[in-house]
């Protein structure tokens, strides 16, 4: 669904990650993760065609993302759904009008039903009820549930998590890993999630990548218990252990 | 994104047959949001299947393809309608992954805080109106209240203000504000001058466009067309920074520190434009009589001797120093509404743009009030 080739990322002149390849199978539960400031949302960034990169490639079945192109990536961004760290709904919308705005722009619906679509996908996220409610006037984690809503509003292919389970109280996490799940059974999903919460990556994430600050590059990669009790290095086993000191 | 997949590449479809007792629902094709889904209630309304004695509602997904949330939302729109139908939901006939998705959308019942969303009566919202405009007022006297208690404050060693922000201000609105100060004064200036020249010519007082010139820019145009200016551009800027700083949560970090807010950020901001303020007005006093004095020139052949003499007899020292009480005031005034909007923002993005207009429409609101009530004071002192 999603391969990277010989990635490397910049800031500025300064190199950020470099020699990163790897590739997300459709339907699987991919996650990135690695210490603060090691790129992870940076590779993100770059996954969601916010950024290009400095070298290297990034394929969306199979076609080249080229972010300067807009025609395609005009067609691979329709396939997305991205929700923000802090979730970025516009404030000057309703929720309704947050989940409407894609399903209004991008599909054959007549309003009635992009009503109750919009009702729907709140229902799923818990905010049933809250359609005219702005943004400001709820809790930073309902934020959150809604800009899911608005993510999954088109039914994407492929669907992009910054930081999903911050801000949310452990049943709402909880319930989030429970959605993502679903929509990973239901529609089969393709999900890319950037997280340090080791409990969701042990409960729902199907492959990791670790990225090491120190070494600038990936350092491992496989699915997250196999890596808890092979780790490849002692950073890994440290980020997954949630130890002070390296492997003994 | 698709559920199910199934061997039917046709356009979801969907019918309603009877079975003894139950209505079912045909369900095939593949379900697309990229294609118009069928409509539950257009089923029903065509109703000519129905015999009215059933008492559940049943499905048959045989010839169900694939299927994404336009189907979701059908089986919603079938299962809200049960109880209006007097049906009985029976879901055993439609696919496992919907029945999960369905229930989540069912497993958090609607907030009993959504009622707070729904519109209220008219008098409910005129009363809420008032009250909130009662409370703007209160908050308006308690934040002057509050200005003025921390600039004491730099008398008694209180108010440890840091002066860089008052220089900051200083310099904005000095050299930053020069450029159109100078536009709109020289244009004020050339408007009263054309003003005068056609009015005063058609009596033979041409003359005494100074006199127009010198009084219109001295007691009223300076002073209100520069706070009008600084309204716009000091003020909303004023605004804008203190709302972002209030999103972003660094007014909070000043208060949970024992730390004004007002010392800190308002003070600096108000002094500085206190300052500046009355400079500015002078100096787009003698930019609109250049612009008075070239018009003077150029249509009247009025030296500019003769324009200054005409000027100095007219004007007197008084007439400067009211423009520059009210340039003074105005400087106030903007200072106040800019970091009081600000700091009365909400804390999303829109509210910082909502933050900056209100600064700025309570500001040149005020100004021109304030201008209004001056000049009634001047008229009853004899001034």
């Amino acid at each position: 669904m999603i391969e990277v080739r010989d990635l490397t990322m910049k800031y500025g002149e300064r190199i950020v990650m470099q020699d990163i390849n790897f590739t997300v199978a459709r339907g699987e539960v991919f996650v990135l993760m690695g210490g603060s400031g090691s790129g992870k949302s940076t590779l993100l960034k770059h996954l969601i065609g916010l950024k290009a990169p400095a070298k290297g490639s990034i394929l969306f079945e199979g076609e080249a993302f080229d972010i300067n192109d807009d025609a395609s990536r005009s067609r691979v961004l329709r396939r997305m759904g991205v929700l923000y760290q802090n979730g970025a709904l516009w404030s000057g919308l309703t929720l309704a009008e947050n989940v409407a705005l894609p399903l209004e722009e991008f599909s054959k619906l007549d309003a009635r039903t992009i009503a109750e679509t919009v009702s729907f996908k709140l229902a799923l996220v818990g905010l049933r009820g809250f359609e005219q409610f702005y943004p400001s006037a709820i809790s930073g984690g309902m934020r959150k549930r809604a800009a899911l809503a608005r993510a999954i509003a088109l039914d994407p292919d492929v669907l992009f998590f910054d930081e999903p389970s911050s801000g949310l109280d452990p049943i709402s996490a909880s319930r989030l890993d429970d959605l993502i799940s679903e929509l990973k059974a239901s529609f089969g999903t393709t999900i890319v999630i950037v997280t340090h919460d080791l409990d969701s990556i042990f409960r729902i994430a199907d492959r990791a990548l670790f990225l090491d600050i120190d070494q600038k590059t990936m350092t491992a990669i496989g699915p997250p218990a196999e890596l808890r009790d092979h780790p490849p290095n002692p950073q890994v086993h440290q980020f997954l252990t949630r130890s002070s000191a390296g492997a003994s | 994104m698709h559920g199910t997949k199934a061997s039917a590449t046709h356009a979801a479809h969907a019918e309603l047959r009877t079975e003894s007792d139950s209505l079912i629902v045909v369900l095939a094709g593949e379900w697309s949001l990229e294609r118009i889904p069928p409509r539950f209630d257009a089923l029903i309304a065509g109703g000519a299947t129905r015999q009215g004695g059933e008492k559940t509602l049943s499905f048959d997904a045989t010839e169900l393809g694939a299927w994404d949330t336009s189907f979701l939302v059908f089986l919603k729109q079938c299962q809200d309608s049960c109880d209006e139908l007097h049906l009985q939901w029976n879901p055993s006939g439609l696919p496992e992954r919907a029945l999960r998705l369905l229930a989540l959308a069912n497993a958090v019942p609607e907030s009993v805080q959504a009622d707070a969303a729904k519109r209220a009566s008219f008098l409910t919202r005129l009363g809420a109106t008032v009250l909130d405009g009662w409370r703007d007022v209160l908050a308006a006297i308690t934040f002057t209240g509050e200005v003025a208690v921390s600039f004491a404050g730099l008398f008694t060693r209180t108010n440890h203000m840091r002066w860089r922000q008052f220089w900051v201000v200083v310099e904005t609105n000095s050299s930053g504000a020069l450029p159109i100060v100078t536009l709109i004064a020289l244009l004020v200036g050339v408007i009263i001058a054309f003003l005068g020249v056609v009015v005063l010519e058609r009596f033979g007082a041409g003359y005494y466009v100074s006199y127009l010139v010198g009084f219109g820019m001295l007691r009223e145009m300076a002073s209100l067309m520069t706070g009008i200016i600084i309204a716009g551009r000091t003020g909303a800027a004023f605004a804008a920074e203190l709302g972002t700083m209030k999103v972003t949560e660094e007014i909070d970090a000043y208060t949970t520190l024992g730390l004004s807010p007002i010392d800190h950020l308002v003070l600096p901001r108000i002094l500085g434009l206190f300052f500046m303020m009355p400079l500015l007005t002078l100096y787009a006093d003698v930019v609109g009589i250049v612009g008075g004095m070239l018009v003077s020139w150029s249509l009247l052949d009025l030296s500019f001797t003769q324009f200054t003499n005409g000027l100095l007899a007219a004007v007197t020292l008084s007439d400067a120093l009211l423009g520059l009480l009210k340039g003074t005031i105005f400087g106030l005034i903007v200072g106040v509404a800019g970091c009081m909007k600000g700091l009365q923002g909400g804390s999303d993005a829109s509210a910082v743009g909502q933050a900056a207009t209100a600064a700025v429409v309570l500001g040149i609101t005020l100004i021109v009030a304030a201008n209004a009530l001056v000049d009634w004071l001047a008229a009853l002192l004899g001034v």
